[in-house]
């Protein structure tokens, strides 16, 4: 369905010119209700779609990692290979997403624009905590979906440019928010995920080797979980890694985490030779 | 019943014209100037929170004079209207001549068939990979648009500060020596003796076509010090 934009005069509709809210996701829902994923109506039954699966989070020394694995499944088949499912949010946060990959890379979209917006009509950023509820409130509008098996789950780390810390919140499928200490992981990986950042994750660690536990975490996951991807040495494909630091989101370069990667695999290797632990 | 006075059509429109241009020359001048790494816009104004230029969408930026809260009304429907468009398409199909275009028919409808023109006058600008690709529109309180080439100004005193800028302007002109024309252009009395401005009561910002997408960047404090200070 296409949006008129201009009313048949050719003038902008006045929506768009009354005074009010800086929230996109607001201004839809009064313009244009049928562009909101939550406002969608599902027929009853089962639908066979893409599902995301692992999201790992921890807190490093003045700031957060985030990464994700590249495997989406769609019942016992492997659906993509390479799906990207970590994206920046805006210039100091990042978002994660397991559940519905069509539904939650909508939601990632309409995010990341709902920040953008408001920073561009107020003229400053919204708080972290501000964000964080924002994509509560987003979470709660899609409950309707979830209830027909269509839930996303979204993970979601920043750094605090008041607090000057990383933090993580995590969210049930109801739009419960919660904010997680140290470190988190969600999706169908995510009990392995948890047992090997509890192992790893150390107060202090530095970004480089944040990016190393994440690395660990997604690979244990892979090991026992069907519907996570391990590392991809063929195709070289990795899993999306970004770092939020006070300097901004960057995007771990492949390059490097092919030699973290190389080096993961290395010491399983040796640890597995000389009877280590497997 | 009353019969109204009878008003001929040239004599109101001449009459919400000359109201609207008073209300615009009330207010001090912006300029836009295209430099060989993008566009800058420059004016006169203290203020750090209410602000004549702003971003609208990754390559497009806005720049206003006249009255504060019709204008802002205008950029917030900009933003709306190409946040609107991103979305239900793509972020590449949002280009300024679409908003310049519903611009000109909201400021030539509420021109024509409302009882207050709007006493505005409005620049958007989108950079493009290279020079020759820059967009510059000037839309004026009836709805009017000029496709500009290379530079504007808009205010009281456009057309004296726009000679200014013709004799100095030549494409291909770095950053430091645009801002440093803008200044002298912008403190230029009517006498012509030169005002000196401060670097903390100029608005400056940038449509940087070298940042990967968000093209706009305000310049404050010591950033815009610093070129401020390299135009020799």
């Amino acid at each position: 369905m296409t949006v008129h934009d201009t009313s048949a005069s050719g003038r902008l509709p006045h929506a768009f010119t009354t005074p009010g809210t800086p929230s996109f996701v607001d201004f839809l829902a009064g313009y244009a209700p049928q562009l909101l994923p939550g406002n969608r109506t599902v027929p009853v039954g089962d639908v066979q779609a893409p599902h995301a699966t692992t999201i790992v989070a921890l807190v490093v020394d003045g700031g957060v990692v985030l990464a994700g694995d590249r495997r989406a499944t769609m019942g016992s088949m492997i659906a993509s290979r390479d799906i990207e499912k970590v994206f920046p949010a805006d210039e100091y946060s990042a978002i994660g997403i397991a559940g519905s990959a069509g539904l939650a890379v909508e939601l990632v979209r309409l995010f990341q624009l709902e920040l953008e917006h408001y920073e561009k009509i107020e003229g400053s950023l919204l708080s972290l905590d501000g964000k964080a509820n924002r994509l509560a409130t987003m979470i709660r509008g899609n409950l309707g979906l979830a209830m027909q098996g269509l839930a996303v789950v979204p993970l979601f780390a920043g750094y605090d440019l008041d607090r000057h810390v990383g933090r993580i919140f995590s969210y049930d499928v109801t739009g419960g928010r919660y904010e997680e200490h140290d470190h988190h992981a969600v999706g169908s990986g995510s009990v392995f995920a948890r047992g090997s950042l509890k192992k790893l994750w150390r107060t202090g660690l530095d970004t480089a080797a944040g990016v190393r536990v994440a690395i660990e975490a997604l690979v244990d996951a892979a090991d026992d979980d069907s519907a996570t991807g391990g590392p991809d040495s063929t195709r070289r494909i990795w899993p999306v890694v970004v770092t939020v630091t006070s300097d901004g989101c960057v995007r771990v370069p492949d390059d490097e985490l092919a030699s973290v990667v190389a080096t993961v695999e290395g010491e399983r290797r040796a640890a597995h030779r000389a009877g280590g632990p497997r | 019943m009353s019969m109204p006075f009878y008003v001929s059509p040239e004599q109101l429109m001449k009459d919400r014209a000359d109201y609207a241009r008073k209300g615009i020359a009330r207010g001090r001048s912006v300029v836009v100037l295209q430099y060989d790494g993008g566009i800058a816009f420059a004016t006169e104004n203290a203020s750090r929170a209410l602000h004549k230029v702003s971003e609208i969408y990754d390559r497009i930026a806005f720049a206003a004079v006249g009255k504060y809260n019709e204008f802002e009304n205008l950029r917030v429907a900009g933003v709306r209207y190409a946040d609107l468009r991103g979305y239900s398409y793509d972020r590449e199909d949002v280009t300024v001549r679409g908003l310049a275009n519903a611009y000109a028919q909201t400021l030539g409808t509420v021109f024509t068939t409302e009882s207050k023109p709007l006493e505005v006058e409005l620049v958007v600008a989108e950079v493009a990979a290279d020079a020759s690709g820059d967009q510059i529109y000037r839309l004026s309180y009836d709805g009017s648009v000029a496709d500009e080439q290379g530079y504007v100004v808009m205010g009281g005193q456009a057309e004296r500060l726009g000679g200014l800028i013709a004799d100095a302007w030549r494409p291909g002109m770095t950053l430091p020596q645009v801002l440093a024309l803008a200044v002298r252009v912008l403190g230029t009395e009517e006498g012509g003796e030169v005002r000196e401005i401060a670097a903390g009561q100029l608005e400056v910002a940038v449509l940087d076509r070298t940042r990967p997408r968000r093209a706009f960047r305000r310049l404050t404090g010591p950033a815009l010090e610093e070129q401020l200070a390299a135009r020799d």
